[in-house]
């Protein structure tokens, strides 16, 4: 019932209960009455009749009024308080009906639960707004907790690899991707693809059964109680890296005490250190065991020697042995000591530095004294030195603070050249000189400057650099220098890893959600699109035709892990077609002739490209195009890309049936991807990506979930098309 | 009885002092340059006594000792090896594979002479 007819229903009632009782008590009293008696009092009643409806009427208005002011007061007072508390318990805090709202009306109990009400809805804003400043402070630290963790994980010499329970990769730093670049029989120019990524498995750089092992040890040790429980191994790589590798369990926080709920790798490169200790070993059994012979040899001719009775020609040939066995023991102490000395040079951790970086520094370094000014004199800008960088600018400092000090010298020139295998940073000045003798005390001197306070000297900086130091005059320029020889940069070293790898989108090297992740082998179809890893991936051809001889020429692709795009894990690479371009193709993709010369053959690409795309759904625009070129090869490689394919034509054309153009552009515009850097393969494969996660969202509206479904929509559009 | 000795060694400059030796103590005297000389020479002439060098080319003198032992005929030929590989592991495996005696490079001369008188005169 309408709550506003409710009280003209109880009037009605009021008014027909009162009309009833007038007229029962009437008809009861004139039933009693004789018929004389009836007339009199309907004479004596009739010309009163108005006056008896007045009264009625009367009485009747007085109780309906009050019984309209008892409704208002008993029962919708208690309604409205009533419907305004469950506008107030929905609202959400800062939003919809203010606290305080509840009017105070009706009866004093009434009022008093209003006030109540308001009372509580004031402690709950309260709390929600607590909450909520609580929980924004605790994103607040975590998020600086992580871009702390990520930015130590980045720095951090040694590779680490945090894993969930089924081997799945949540972070890493730069060391550790540039550890495993590459990857297994890759050819140098093609072996670009990361076997290292977001989500990607541990397995494709370690043997499954060697982890395995090495977590049950970790186990026991858990179960046994140790605390901070870690285990050691040692394993080599397919590439031939030895790695030292320790493995921790990262622990649930409190009840599930036995659970890694996954682990962290921490990996050396132990491969020079283990070479380096062997080569040691060699020098030293070499040592003891060729000296032994040769120390055999002398002693025996010694003591025929010593025979009284030895003729002439027989002693000839013994000190002939004598003198042989000394040459030998000399030549081979003397290899020893330059092995040994090549070895102590690696002994100290230094760093591969360009020069002309170090001389820059080294500048700012001695003019931040404040007594003499500095400049760049003939600096080879090409040599890399190995060096401590740190004492070796103390050292610089130190020298020019004591010229400028004890000699007055206004102004230092920095020298850098090439001296063989070695390179020579002389700090040079015009003018006085100082004796040899003051120099010595210079070196062994603590190199104390304004700045800072060391007890090494200057001799220890040179010492670990196993490099040398002096001082040169050159009277006819009246120049004077200090000169440091130093060791240069291995030709062979590796690029330094952190400056190879370092990108902008350092975030994407973990992703902690993935912890959360189940190891459910689903069927692949019942996973929702928005959990799956994909590879969006696009190439440059020389035509449209490959059954025609037409040949891929470039791959570019990209991952999305846990709905992000990582555009830190790219793969982009050209490839010779081993056929001529044709002019048209090369208006769409700009690729010069020039550009393929050299780059590897398809051959040796796409195994590598396989292993990019290893464990994830591949996804591309107009992906049958693609895929009919990777297909082609299939015969010749022996790899099969077999994964699911996701096409993001017909995704958008059955998200958007209506549309007339499904081009990459259009779509991209139709969902706000800004379009960039398009054709080339990797631009377009990006621009896919964004493309595809911006579908997804589309695709669950319109109640499509999982890849199966995906897939179903996909081959519902594929007919739909065929049949235009 | 003059007892007749086999020197097996690659070095020259051992090799003369050793020959020189042993011929001084009355011993006949036979050299051998490497492992395999060493191994036919014994067959050949039946040494009763042999001073095997560890570190020979083509045969080790450890092959060459299993080798001797293994064949019946020579089995019981006294040998001494001689070796620059002093560790404990290499007499160890020297003695193992049936060396009756292992000296370790340098040794005194006397001292040699000495071991070889000794184990002579045990099998005599």
């Amino acid at each position: 019932m309408k709550p506003q007819l409710r009280l003209p229903l109880v009037i009605a009632a009021l008014g027909g209960g009162m009309a009833l009782l007038a007229l029962g008590s009437g008809f009861a009293v004139w039933a009693t009455l004789e018929t004389a008696e009836r007339d009199a009092l309907a004479a004596l009643l009739a010309p009163r009749a108005m006056l008896v409806v007045m009264i009625w009427l009367a009485v009747f208005g007085a109780l309906a009024w009050g019984l309209a002011r008892a409704f208002a007061h008993f029962v919708e007072a208690p309604a409205q308080l009533h419907e305004q508390a469950q506008v107030l318990l929905t609202s959400v805090a800062g939003k919809g009906a203010a606290v305080g709202d509840l009017q105070a009306q009706g009866n004093a109990a009434n009022r008093g639960l209003a006030d109540t009400l308001n009372a509580l809805a004031l402690q709950r804003t309260q709390l929600q707004r607590d909450v909520a400043r609580q929980v924004a402070l605790a994103s607040r630290r975590i998020e600086q907790e992580r871009s702390r963790l990520s930015t130590l994980m980045a720095e951090l010499t040694q590779a680490v690899l945090v894993c969930n329970r089924d081997g799945m990769i949540l972070l890493y730093n730069s060391r550790a991707r540039a550890q495993f670049r590459g990857g297994a029989g890759a050819t140098p120019t093609a072996g670009r693809a990361e076997l290292i990524g977001l989500g990607r498995s541990i397995y494709a750089v370690f043997d499954r059964a060697l982890l395995a092992h090495a977590w049950q040890t970790l186990e026991h040790r858990l179960q046994a109680g140790v605390s901070d429980a870690s285990t050691l191994f040692v394993t080599r790589l397919r590439s031939g890296a030895l790695l030292r590798v320790q493995m921790a369990a990262v622990r649930q926080p409190a009840d599930d005490a036995t659970n890694g709920s996954g682990f962290v790798l921490l990996l050396d490169d132990i491969t020079q250190q283990v070479e380096q200790e062997s080569l040691r070993d060699r020098l030293l059994l070499g040592l003891t065991e060729g000296s032994r012979a040769s120390l055999g040899n002398l002693q025996a001719a010694l003591d025929m020697l010593d025979l009284p009775d030895l003729e002439a020609p027989m002693r000839e040939r013994f000190q002939a042995v004598v003198r042989d066995e000394l040459a030998t023991m000399t030549a081979r102490v003397q290899s020893l000591a330059d092995d040994v000395l090549a070895g102590m040079k690696t002994r100290w951790p230094l760093e591969d530095m360009l020069g002309a970086d170090l001389v820059s520094a080294g500048l700012r370094r001695i003019e931040s004294l404040g007594t003499l000014l500095a400049s760049a004199d003939d600096v080879d800008a090409t040599l890399w030195l190995r060096v401590d960088s740190y004492t070796l600018l103390q050292a610089l400092a130190y020298l020019a603070g004591r010229l400028a000090d004890e000699y007055e010298v206004k102004s230092v020139a920095l020298r850098l050249r090439a001296a063989g295998a070695r390179a020579q940073l002389d700090l040079v000045w015009t003018g006085v000189a100082m004796s040899t003798e003051t120099v010595m005390n210079w070196q062994l001197d603590a190199m104390r400057s304004a700045a800072d306070a060391t007890p090494l000297t200057l001799r220890d900086v040179v010492e670990r650099h196993g490099g040398e130091f002096w001082f040169e005059r050159e009277r006819v320029r009246h120049e004077a220098f200090f000169r440091f020889l130093l060791p240069c940069a291995d030709a062979q070293a590796p690029v330094h890893p952190t400056q190879a790898a370092r990108s902008d989108d350092r975030p994407e090297f973990y992703d902690f959600d993935l912890f959360q992740t189940s190891a459910e082998t689903r069927a692949l179809d019942d996973r929702l699109l928005a959990e799956l890893s994909y590879t969006v991936f696009d190439t440059e051809t020389t035509g449209l035709d490959p059954s025609e001889g037409d040949e891929i020429i470039q791959i570019g692709a990209t991952r999305i892990v846990n709905g992000k795009l990582l555009r830190g894990e790219c793969f982009e690479q050209l490839v010779d077609p081993e056929r001529a371009l044709a002019a048209a193709s090369i208006a769409v993709h700009g690729i010069q002739p020039g550009m393929l010369a050299g780059q590897p053959k398809i051959i040796d690409v796409l195994p590598v490209f396989h292993a990019f795309a290893h464990d994830t759904v591949l996804v591309a625009h107009n992906a049958a195009f693609d895929m009919r070129f990777l297909q082609l090869k299939e015969a010749a490689t022996g790899l099969r890309f077999d994964q699911p394919v996701l096409d993001t034509l017909l995704l958008s054309a059955w998200v958007h049936p209506n549309q007339a153009s499904h081009r990459l552009e259009a779509i991209a515009e139709r969902v706000g991807v800004a379009v960039t850097g398009r054709h080339t393969a990797l631009g377009d494969a990006l621009v896919t990506a964004e493309v595809f996660l911006a579908l997804v969202p589309l695709l669950q509206a319109k109640g499509v979930h999982t890849l199966g479904e995906a897939r179903a929509a996909s081959l519902q559009t594929f007919q739909a098309r065929l049949t235009y | 009885m003059t007892h007749h000795i086999l020197i097996a060694d690659d070095e020259p400059n051992i090799v003369i002092s050793l020959e020189y030796l042993m011929q001084r103590e009355g011993f006949r005297v036979s050299i051998a340059r490497d492992g395999d000389e060493a191994l036919a020479t014994i067959l050949r002439e039946r040494p009763a006594l042999v001073l095997l060098d560890v570190m020979m080319p083509k045969k080790s003198g450890f092959e060459v000792c299993q080798a001797v032992r293994a064949e019946e005929a020579v089995a019981h030929t006294l040998i001494l090896m001689l070796s620059a590989k002093g560790r404990d592991t290499d007499v160890a495996k020297g003695l193992g594979l049936g060396a009756d005696a292992y000296m370790t490079k340098p040794f005194s001369t006397k001292a040699l002479v000495q071991k070889v008188r000794e184990m002579l005169e045990s099998r005599a």
